[in-house]
């Protein structure tokens, strides 16, 4: 009971922000008049210590037009905070789209805001305790940015609470208010700079036509993935002035590429092997390589493509050794 | 979806347009500071104003710290040599001005704009110090508009300063009640709290307590209102308003001198015929005294009478200041004076103007009583071609012979002063007052104006225990017009009056009147809203004896009243788009009970198609609903009349 009583209460709410690490919230947040802080910035503090000198200064000289002019300035610094309340809250933020990253890069959690009144909002700042991100919010529209958090390790990295500020209009009040969407980015280890081992290549036996992607025959064009590798684009179709294409060739695969964790040289640790054959896959991919995949426990088949390439980093990612 | 701009949270320099905008802001603010300040002040702010334009055009460096120290500390030098001293009002609005431009090549970080805008506040503030009148008022809250929507315009990067003034605006209209509220009940202390520097009162014009000849007739080119009356009852004629000022006693042979105050007693008199009542709207004139017509009973709060009858107030009158008074035009003045007390008021300079002493003598040994003396003398005065002027010769060392004998031409200084001498030769006691006679009413709103080219000096005479002082005015014996319908009727045509008293020009006084009716409004509701007028405001809302806590109460509880309202509002404007929905909704559940149920995937054009279809008599409205709400829900703007229209279709809507 005395919950349900304290959850109404502004200073119950900030206290559980900060001190109780909320649980991610799932769907799209409505930011409501609870959720939304407003305190004095310290230029609000000084345009307050300006008001009082100015007040002293139209007491003193007897200045009734000096008293109108102070207490407007006060007026306009108690409207200030109705403001920039208001250009925060009411709010809705949405989970939007996050994209994988490899570790030490920076992952970008795609946030919509929505607004739904018919001013528009200025100057939102929103940080996840890295670089903030600036953004304004046209009246009755939505808004996609990207807030970005440092990836410092391989697995899961959940977007920690981000905190959407303003100060607008005047600066002298700071409304902010926290939240954390439940929104998770994947990320593949770090690679390193090592080469494609040469001797990874497993012998072809030959006997099998290998369908789909190969290097020997001629079989067709299909539009450009960023992933192609250059050596494949059909430059002269390019030339010609029309869309990027890139060869794709049919045949026995020329070598079928097996990267297995146990071939790794012992003195490896565990976050060096992740790296290294991280690399591997990605170059692979680059080559147009039929690869397979061996960690502890796990197996991955040789095949080729983006699908593929992405389970096997999927699964260096989330790799959890025994 | 939109893509979000992306602009980093950390600003770089000022934008140009921003900085611009803050420039001319700054320099209106400035402005009118410039027609007083030194040459050298307006060059240097000038040119510091440029330097930083230019730089920020050039996208360049600000100068070095160092550099603007060194600026900065000239600049105070040279305010010393200036002024003499770095305190007092106009040295300390000439540093401010100086600094602020300084300031503003200093705008590296974040703090030093908001510090420059707020410094901004304050040089708007010390324009007040100078004028506070309807124009001024104006001109300053436009520049508050300007420097605020620089401040929106650095919290807000990417906008267009047009749309930030607007903000400016609104906000500032929105502040409009609270400034309404804290101004009439902020419990308000009579200033001054601390002492004021010299020169805060300077440039004050009016009468002094001194005269010699020339010194009223230069007061009489002023056109300025050194107050203003308003009669409750009915208003005395002309030749009645003899505002009493400084009562001069003392004669060194060319300048009359203001006795030393004595505060013996209080003044008796006996009143004669009805009191007027009237009250005074004194402008400031930093003097004690306070002007009544003749002869004052009671007094102000806060005043004393002297035994010459002038009301003195008690401290110099350097606000506005407004009082009620009671005089009898009529009046006896039996308090008994003795001979020794008048000695001052026979007293006359060895050595000087013997040839009117002559006179004097003659009059003495041809009269019967002293006020066959005074006749005699008015009657010399009326006969003997005495010219009333504005420009009159000027006198030499002898000056009373002069005028009386040579010149014959002369302003009330020279009839006045001639007349007390000739009197105090005489052995009547008599003494020169000094003050204004007369006034223009003002038909706008009925109030006396009276102004400097109004000021007059005449003379009392002492008749006797029975009779005591008796007002002799020497100038209406030459010019009687003068005291019958001002001095614009008296002086021969071609005297350098001011513009406006002169008679023709009828359309400009008229214009005039109104105008100055409108300043009179603002300087009684405005400019002279004090502790007492709090007072009275408080009393009439029906706190009598409001404590300082009942006042604050007052206060915050009408400003936070203030507050949630102005909340509400915007909020109100928050939930304007789901007005539209609930009407929406509402039409759709008419719709719904006839049987046509909107289903969840379907828009509203389709689906008004759909019941259109279905209900063809209803076709009309159903598709000018669905218009008019896909307009407001997805248009590019929702404003109320529409929102207004939707819901009164909505209502009326029967399906």
């Amino acid at each position: 009971m005395l919950d349900r009583v304290l959850q109404y209460s502004q200073l119950y709410n900030f206290y559980s922000w900060v001190f109780k690490r909320h649980a991610p919230e799932r769907g799209v947040v409505f930011l409501g008049q609870r959720r939304v802080y407003v305190l004095p910035t310290r230029h609000g503090l000084t345009f307050s210590l300006a008001v009082l000198l100015m007040l002293l200064g139209s007491i003193n000289y007897v200045l009734s037009l000096g008293f109108v002019l102070t207490f407007l300035l006060a007026g306009l610094g108690l409207v200030s905070i109705l403001h920039t309340f208001r250009n925060l809250a009411h709010l809705y933020v949405g989970p939007g789209r996050v994209d994988d990253v490899f570790a030490g890069e920076v992952a970008g959690f795609g946030l919509t805001l929505e607004s739904r009144a018919d001013f528009e909002r200025f100057a939102l700042d929103l940080t996840a305790g890295g670089p903030a991100i600036t953004c304004d919010v046209p009246a009755r529209r939505t808004v996609y940015v990207s807030v970005p958090v440092r990836a410092a390790k391989r697995g899961w990295l959940q977007l920690p609470r981000v905190t959407i500020e303003t100060r607008y209009p005047l600066g002298l009040t700071r409304a902010w208010a926290y939240v954390q969407p439940d929104m998770r980015a994947l990320v593949y280890p770090a690679p390193d700079n090592a080469p494609l081992p040469p001797s990874a290549a497993v012998p072809d036996t030959g006997e099998t036509l290998t369908l789909g992607a190969g290097m020997d025959d001629f079989a067709g064009l299909r539009p450009y993935q960023a992933s192609d590798s250059p050596r494949h684009i059909a430059w002269k179709a390019v030339a010609r002035g029309g869309p990027v294409l890139t060869k794709t060739f049919s045949g026995r695969a020329s070598s079928q590429l097996w990267f297995d964790w146990a071939a790794l040289p012992d003195a490896m640790g565990l976050e060096a092997r992740l790296s290294r054959l991280t690399r591997w896959v990605l170059l692979a991919h680059q080559e147009g390589a039929r690869f397979g995949l061996r960690l502890p426990g796990v197996e991955i088949g040789p095949a080729q493509g983006e699908a593929h390439k992405v389970s096997c980093l999927r699964e260096l990612a989330l790799f959890e050794p025994r | 979806m939109i893509a979000a701009l992306r602009v980093p949270a950390k600003p770089g320099p000022l934008p140009l347009p921003l900085l611009l905008w803050l420039t001319a802001g700054l320099a209106m603010i400035a402005a009118p500071h410039a027609l007083r300040l030194p040459a050298w002040v307006n060059g240097s702010v000038a040119v510091v104003l440029f330097w930083r334009v230019y730089l920020g055009w050039r996208q360049a460096e600000l100068p070095r710290r160092w550099l603007l120290l060194t600026l900065a500390l000239g600049q105070l030098i040279a305010v010393y040599f200036t002024f003499r001293t770095i305190f007092g009002r106009d040295a300390g609005v000439t540093l401010l001005v100086l600094l602020l431009a300084l300031k503003l090549m200093e705008t590296r970080a974040h703090r030093d704009v908001f510090v420059v805008i707020f410094l901004g506040y304050f040089v708007a503030l010390t324009n007040f110090f100078y004028s506070q009148g309807i124009p001024t008022g104006l001109y300053t809250m436009a520049t508050v508009v300007v420097i605020t929507a620089a401040l929106v315009g650095f919290n807000a990067r990417a906008r267009p300063m047009m749309d930030n003034l607007g903000t400016a605006g609104a906000m500032l209209i929105q502040a409009a009640p609270v400034m309404l509220l804290l101004f009439l009940l902020f419990p308000r202390v009579q200033g001054p709290l601390w002492g004021m520097p010299q020169d805060a009162f300077g440039g004050t014009t009016g009468l002094s307590d001194t005269m010699s000849p020339g010194s009223i007739s230069q007061l009489s080119l002023s056109d300025a209102i050194a107050f203003r009356a308003k009669f409750h009852g009915l208003r005395p004629s002309n030749n009645q308003l003899y505002w009493r000022g400084p009562v001069l006693t003392s004669f060194d042979g060319r300048t009359w001198h203001a006795a030393e105050p004595r505060l013996r007693y209080e003044v008796q008199f006996q009143a004669q015929g009805r009191p007027i009542e009237y009250e005074i709207t004194l402008e400031p004139h930093n003097r004690h005294w306070l002007y009544a017509l003749d002869m004052p009973a009671g007094r102000p709060s806060a005043a004393r009478i002297t035994p010459e009858y002038q009301v003195l107030s008690l401290s110099p009158v350097r606000t506005r200041m407004r009082y009620e008074m009671i005089s009898y035009p009529s009046y006896v003045v039996d308090s008994g004076a003795t001979r020794d007390e008048l000695r001052e008021d026979l007293a006359i300079p060895a050595g000087f103007n013997p040839r009117a002493q002559r006179l004097a003598r003659e009059w003495r040994r041809a009269a019967a009583d002293d006020a066959e003396v005074v006749r005699l003398a008015l009657q010399y005065f009326r006969s003997n071609g005495f010219l009333y002027s504005l420009e009159p010769p000027l006198l030499g060392r002898d000056s009373v012979d002069e005028f009386l004998f040579d010149t014959r031409e002369g302003f009330c200084e020279h009839y006045s002063s001639s007349f007390v001498f000739l009197m105090r030769a005489a052995g009547v006691p008599a003494r020169v007052v000094t003050g204004f006679q007369g006034g223009a009413i003002n038909p706008v709103d009925e109030y006396l104006a009276v102004r400097d080219s109004d000021a007059h000096a005449w003379a009392e005479v002492w008749l006797g225990a029975s009779r005591g002082w008796v007002r002799v005015d020497p100038t209406a014996a030459v010019a009687p017009a003068r005291v019958e319908r001002g001095i614009a009727a008296a002086v021969p045509q071609g005297s350098p009056l001011p513009l406006m008293i002169r008679e023709n020009l009828a359309w400009l006084r008229s214009l005039r009147n109104s105008w100055e009716a409108l300043a009179n409004q603002w300087n009684q509701w405005v400019l002279g809203y004090n502790p007492d007028r709090q007072r009275e405001m408080l009393s009439w809302l029906g706190m009598e004896h409001p404590s300082w806590q009942s006042m604050a109460m007052l206060l915050f509880w009408s400003i936070a009243g203030v507050i949630l309202a102005t909340g509400l509002w915007l909020v109100f404007r928050m939930r304007r788009e789901s007005a539209v929905q609930r009407a929406w909704l509402r039409f759709c559940a008419k719709l719904g009970r006839a049987g046509i149920m909107r289903a969840a995937h379907e828009g509203p054009v389709d689906y008004a198609a759909r019941a259109s279809a279905r209900l063809p008599t209803r076709a009309e409205s159903i598709r000018a609903i669905a218009q008019l709400y896909v307009d407001l829900r997805y248009g590019p703007r929702a404003d109320v009349e529409r929102l207004l229209e939707l819901r009164s279709l909505v209502r009326g809507f029967r399906a």
